[in-house]
């Protein structure tokens, strides 16, 4: 059965893919969040945050990135949900196929909507005045690195969609991760913050990832940060993607 | 695709268990299926019908008990099982973001087949779906998307079908149109598992029945049979009332009424 792994994951992900390209308001609901955040702090708060030297959209945007990816996920975990309920899951696992392609197929798609949706993202941001000196190699390291971070949440995300009871649920464990920037270094520099704050914000893996990319963006030396945040969304990564198999095998003989 | 045929019983289930926590659903549940006939398992909701055809499908692992399929055992062999075997949901697991025809087409896909469109096409004009072959599925009435979830299941040709509740909540027309694709699929030799509450429905498709109460088999065999377990009918002559169903379907003009108008009725003991 395994010899067909990749074929059936690639119909599945065509299939997957289908549900993106004919929902396109998922994409629009997607990104709508985070383009409003980046117009209220640039244009209302930003003015009142002192970061230096840099301006403050260039500051800003890859929290705004990492917002946007959360955002995405919980389509993932809706998707997921979705085919759990309507059955085609089961009628997919009753089929001679690789059966842990019906899965990666959701992961796939996952990658491929929160791509578009950062590069919708970050065109905005470039119409308001992001600019970067980057060059293609700091773009494929930034692109590589949001990639990992989108394989982390997507792993998360399919726990609430394989063991979700409604749509709400399965898409609510989203919110808490959006939230997650705001107390870290994404959005102001965590100097001001108080204590307790402040070691959480440094210590949390939002930080690392965001003080990565926006070094990267600024041609600046990233230092030992990199590997934190590498090591953030590995081990992200890894615990979800054993605890969403755990889910999978209490869902499916 | 399919499996190579075995010699023996299509579907041999013998001692079947399954417990939700403390919920007993299957208490050793035994019956066979004979290769090419319809099959009915007959149960009120909760019989625990559905738990039975999620464990013949490698979807749930039994906590007792053998289960055969096509001569594989679902256990130990759930790969060959699957290879034998199609699934319609209790509720019609089509995708409705999809296109009648593309539903077709990834399932044959799927199933590794040559030339899945000619597949899907083929399928479509068999069961009258052709004009709405380029619709989301999710336009599609009960009826029609029943059709098409049973046209996905036949892609491949598998020797044994379950149909899990093939005709809850469809209208008459939809029904008898359901009714009328399984007889032809039994003809063909296909194995049809069915499950239902309806007892018509057992009564006019099954070549056998089993009624599932309390997670036991407390009666299996053909209608006859089944008859001879109350005492004889008594004939009385009473004047012929039309059902409503006959009547329904004779003032829509469906020229196909179901032959079940009897002149008799049997009055038990």
């Amino acid at each position: 059965m395994t010899a067909y792994f990749f074929a059936d994951t690639g119909v599945l992900t065509g299939r997957t893919l289908r549900h993106v390209t004919r929902s396109m308001d998922t994409i629009i609901t997607t990104v709508i969040t985070p383009i409003a955040m980046m117009l209220m702090f640039v244009y209302v708060f930003g003015g009142a945050i002192d970061t230096g030297p840099i301006h403050y959209i260039d500051y800003m945007l890859p929290g705004i990135l990492l917002v946007t990816v959360a955002s995405g996920i919980s389509y993932t975990a809706y998707r997921l949900f979705a085919d759990m309920k309507s059955g085609i899951f089961e009628r997919f696992q009753s089929m001679p196929i690789a059966r842990s392609g019906v899965l990666w197929a959701h992961v796939v798609t996952s990658l491929v909507a929160n791509l578009i949706s950062l590069v919708i993202v970050v065109a905005v941001a470039l119409l308001m005045g992001f600019r970067s000196g980057a060059g293609v190699l700091e773009w494929l390291a930034v692109a590589g690195i949001l990639l990992l971070f989108t394989l982390a949440l997507t792993w998360i995300a399919v726990i609430p969609g394989l063991s979700a009871t409604s749509f709400e649920g399965a898409s609510a464990f989203a919110y808490p991760l959006m939230f997650l920037p705001f107390v870290s270094s994404a959005f102001v520099p965590t100097e001001s913050m108080p204590g307790p704050v402040r070691w959480f914000a440094e210590n949390q893996p939002v930080t690392s990832i965001v003080n990565t990319i926006r070094d990267l963006f600024a041609l600046q030396p990233v230092g030992d940060t990199i590997w934190i945040a590498l090591a953030w969304c590995a081990g992200i990564l890894v615990v979800a993607y054993v605890f969403a198999i755990a889910a999978y095998r209490r869902k499916i003989a | 695709m399919t499996a190579q045929s075995i010699a023996g019983p299509a579907i041999r289930v013998q001692g079947l268990v399954k417990s939700y926590g403390k919920l007993e659903v299957l208490r050793g549940v035994d019956f066979d299926v004979a290769r090419g006939s319809i099959f009915a398992l007959l149960g009120s909701n909760g019989a625990g019908k559905t738990t039975i055809v999620r464990i013949l499908a490698t979807l749930l692992k039994a906590d007792a008990g053998t289960a055969g399929v096509n001569g594989f055992d679902v256990a130990t062999q759930p790969a060959n099982v699957r290879e034998s075997i199609s699934l319609t949901g209790q509720f019609a697991a089509v995708d409705e973001i999809l296109s009648g025809r593309e539903n077709l087409v990834l399932v044959a896909k799927l199933r590794h087949l040559k030339d899945p469109g000619a597949i899907a096409d083929d399928l479509l004009r068999r069961f009258s779906l052709t004009d709405a072959a380029t619709r989301r599925a999710s336009t599609y009435s009960g009826g029609m998307r029943r059709r098409l979830d049973i046209a996905m299941s036949l892609i491949g040709n598998p020797p044994v079908i379950f149909l899990d509740e093939p005709t809850a909540g469809l209208d008459p027309e939809a029904r008898i149109e359901v009714w009328q694709t399984v007889k032809e699929l039994a003809s063909h030799g296909t194995t049809v598992l069915l499950t239902t509450q309806y007892l018509g429905e057992a009564e006019h498709l099954a070549d056998r029945i089993a009624i599932l109460h309390q997670g036991r088999i407390i009666a299996n065999g053909t209608l006859d049979e089944l008859k001879q377990l109350l005492p004889p009918a008594t004939v009385e002559y009473v004047e012929k009332q039309p059902t409503l169903e006959e009547i329904f379907l004779a003032i829509i003009g469906d020229d196909d009424p179901r032959d079940t108008a009897g002149t008799t009725t049997r009055n038990r003991g």
